[in-house]
């Protein structure tokens, strides 16, 4: 065998034999992991919850029609013919004219200004056109494009395109996006801390086995490293119980949030944290548990000298 | 093997433990350091193990002065040092044979090579079998000889003991200091730290007697041997 094998031979066994020592303290191990998966579910928590909060904006910013207004002097015949040219166009997917009567009938039914309306001698309502982008237009940008180009059209007024709240909404979910960046900071130097002083107890409870090692000839390294490895399984099942708690919580909400969407008669679903980021989590775990550890292993194990 | 040269430690709470100690002990002796508690023996003991460090004169160990080993050289320095402690100091939540393999598992011996040596130890010192036992599971007696073994697995050249016969009867005793006479005859070098004057009297050692800090009497080898 050779020295190369031999030395990961030796690390697997501390690596296991690391694990036999937590499962022999099951409740503090299951303590500690718990407050880890704790701190960790709180992120992640907030992170699911923007994950689809984003696509639900999403899905309005696609959903928005734009209104063309007419001229009042194009005259009848021409809201028709625009209907057709317009409708043509592959950026779009659906044309609905609402003339100027219509467009009145229907104020006059909402509004509940009928009588004052009556006192009109003119309707000053314009024919309209609602404008529904394809599918493959209906970016902001396509949006953006298709109204710039309907108002170029002769006979068009203005075209209204709304979605300066959606844009503001969006603004809103950048902004805590960035405080839910800064929520994740913290609350894992707080697992980088609970591991550290876990660790650190450890090390205190083991002290009389420190002391035999040193004196047997090992070096702080040697001493370190079931602690090391200690702080890894932490890391470990804490971001396990995390990913738990979160998968808990979306497959409680999916059901309702499912039936929410459909009264509104979207097909949204509500979304999980995914692979990447589930990955991405334990192994921000493992790698916050093996710092705190590895710090406090190495401060606490050099104060030890027989 | 050994040469202390005017060495002199006072410990930080202002106790003077050694004044001005020398003396030399040559590869191959068995020597006793004897003397009241508080003599100064187990001071000796824990300068060569660079446990502590003489606060004047020089330790030479194998002909270097062990001032030039600077701290980061003190866990290899050790593994050259077989060491046992009169509680004994194994590990209670492991095996007699993992207690045992922890200075070749320390130097990354390779797992074969640990099986056998550890096995060789044990039998030498009468434990063979007693592998899976749990330390706490064994006598006193037997507890010492394991931690024997584990002083002697890795084949060091030093061998130096403190108390190793303090908490055992005079027959355990006997048989303890039988296994380290053995030792010292296939060239072990051995120093053991011990009042215990029916030994003394028992083995033909040189005997080192320290009082107050001070060498008061250096015997050579003399008496009949058990």
């Amino acid at each position: 065998m050779s020295r190369l094998a031999a030395r990961l031979s030796r690390h697997a066994q501390t690596l296991v034999g690391s694990l036999g020592h937590l499962a022999r303290h099951p409740v503090g191990s299951a303590m500690t992991m718990a407050v880890i998966g704790a701190a960790l579910a709180l992120p992640l928590l907030f992170q699911v919850a923007l994950l689809n909060a984003n696509a639900v904006a999403a899905q309005w910013n696609r959903a928005f029609d734009l209104s063309v207004y007419l001229d009042k002097k194009a005259g009848a015949g021409r809201v028709q013919v625009l209907a057709r040219e317009i409708g043509a166009r592959p950026d779009v997917a659906a044309v609905r004219v609402i003339t100027a009567e219509e467009a009145l009938a229907e104020f006059r039914r909402t509004s509940g200004f009928g009588k004052a309306l009556d006192a009109l001698t003119d309707n000053p309502l314009p024919d309209t056109l609602v404008v529904t982008p394809s599918l493959a237009s209906s970016t902001p940008e396509g949006t953006a494009a298709l109204e710039t180009a309907l108002t170029a059209l002769p006979g068009v007024e203005s075209v209204q395109l709304d979605t300066a709240w959606v844009q503001r909404l969006i603004g809103i979910l950048h902004v805590l996006e960035r405080v839910a960046l800064l929520t994740g900071a913290l609350l894992g130097t707080a697992v980088v801390l609970v591991v550290g002083n876990t660790i650190r107890l450890d090390v205190l409870n083991r002290r009389a086995e420190i002391e035999v090692m040193k004196l047997v000839g090992a070096t702080d390294g040697f001493a370190r490293r079931p602690f090391l490895y200690g702080g890894v399984w932490y890391g470990l099942g804490g971001g396990l119980i995390a990913l738990a708690v979160v998968a808990l919580a979306t497959g409680l909400l999916a059901g309702p949030v499912e039936r929410l969407a459909m009264a509104y008669g979207s097909p949204f679903r509500l979304h999980g944290l995914g692979w990447r980021l589930s990955l991405a989590t334990l192994a921000g775990a493992v790698f916050a548990g093996g710092i705190g550890a590895w710090v406090a292993a190495t401060v606490h194990i050099r104060a030890i000298e027989p | 093997m050994i040469r202390f040269d005017q060495v002199h430690k006072r410990y930080p709470n202002g106790r003077q433990a050694l004044g001005g100690v020398s003396f030399d002990i040559a590869a191959g002796e068995l020597v006793f350091l004897t003397g009241h508690s508080g003599a100064g023996k187990s001071s000796i003991l824990k300068l060569i193990a660079l446990i502590e460090r003489p606060s004047r004169g020089a330790v030479l160990i194998d002909a270097r002065n062990t001032a030039t080993i600077p701290a980061r050289g003190i866990p290899r320095f050790r593994r050259d040092l077989g060491v046992v402690f009169q509680d004994h100091k194994l590990l209670a939540d492991r095996p007699v044979a993992d207690n045992v393999a922890l200075p070749l598992v320390i130097a990354g011996v390779p797992r074969r090579e640990i099986d056998k040596r550890v096995r060789a130890a044990l039998d030498q010192v009468g434990l063979l079998g007693k592998e899976r036992s749990a330390p706490l599971e064994l006598s006193t007696g037997e507890q010492q000889r394991v931690g024997i073994a584990r002083a002697v697995v890795a084949k060091p050249k030093l061998l130096i003991a403190d108390e190793p016969t303090g908490n055992l009867d005079p027959e355990l005793a006997l048989e303890i200091m039988r296994l380290f006479k053995r030792f010292n005859e296939v060239g072990v070098t051995v120093v053991i730290a011990t009042h215990d004057h029916h030994l003394l009297e028992r083995f033909a050692a040189r005997r080192i007697v320290l009082e107050d800090g001070r060498l008061v009497e250096d015997h050579p080898p003399a008496g009949a041997a058990a």
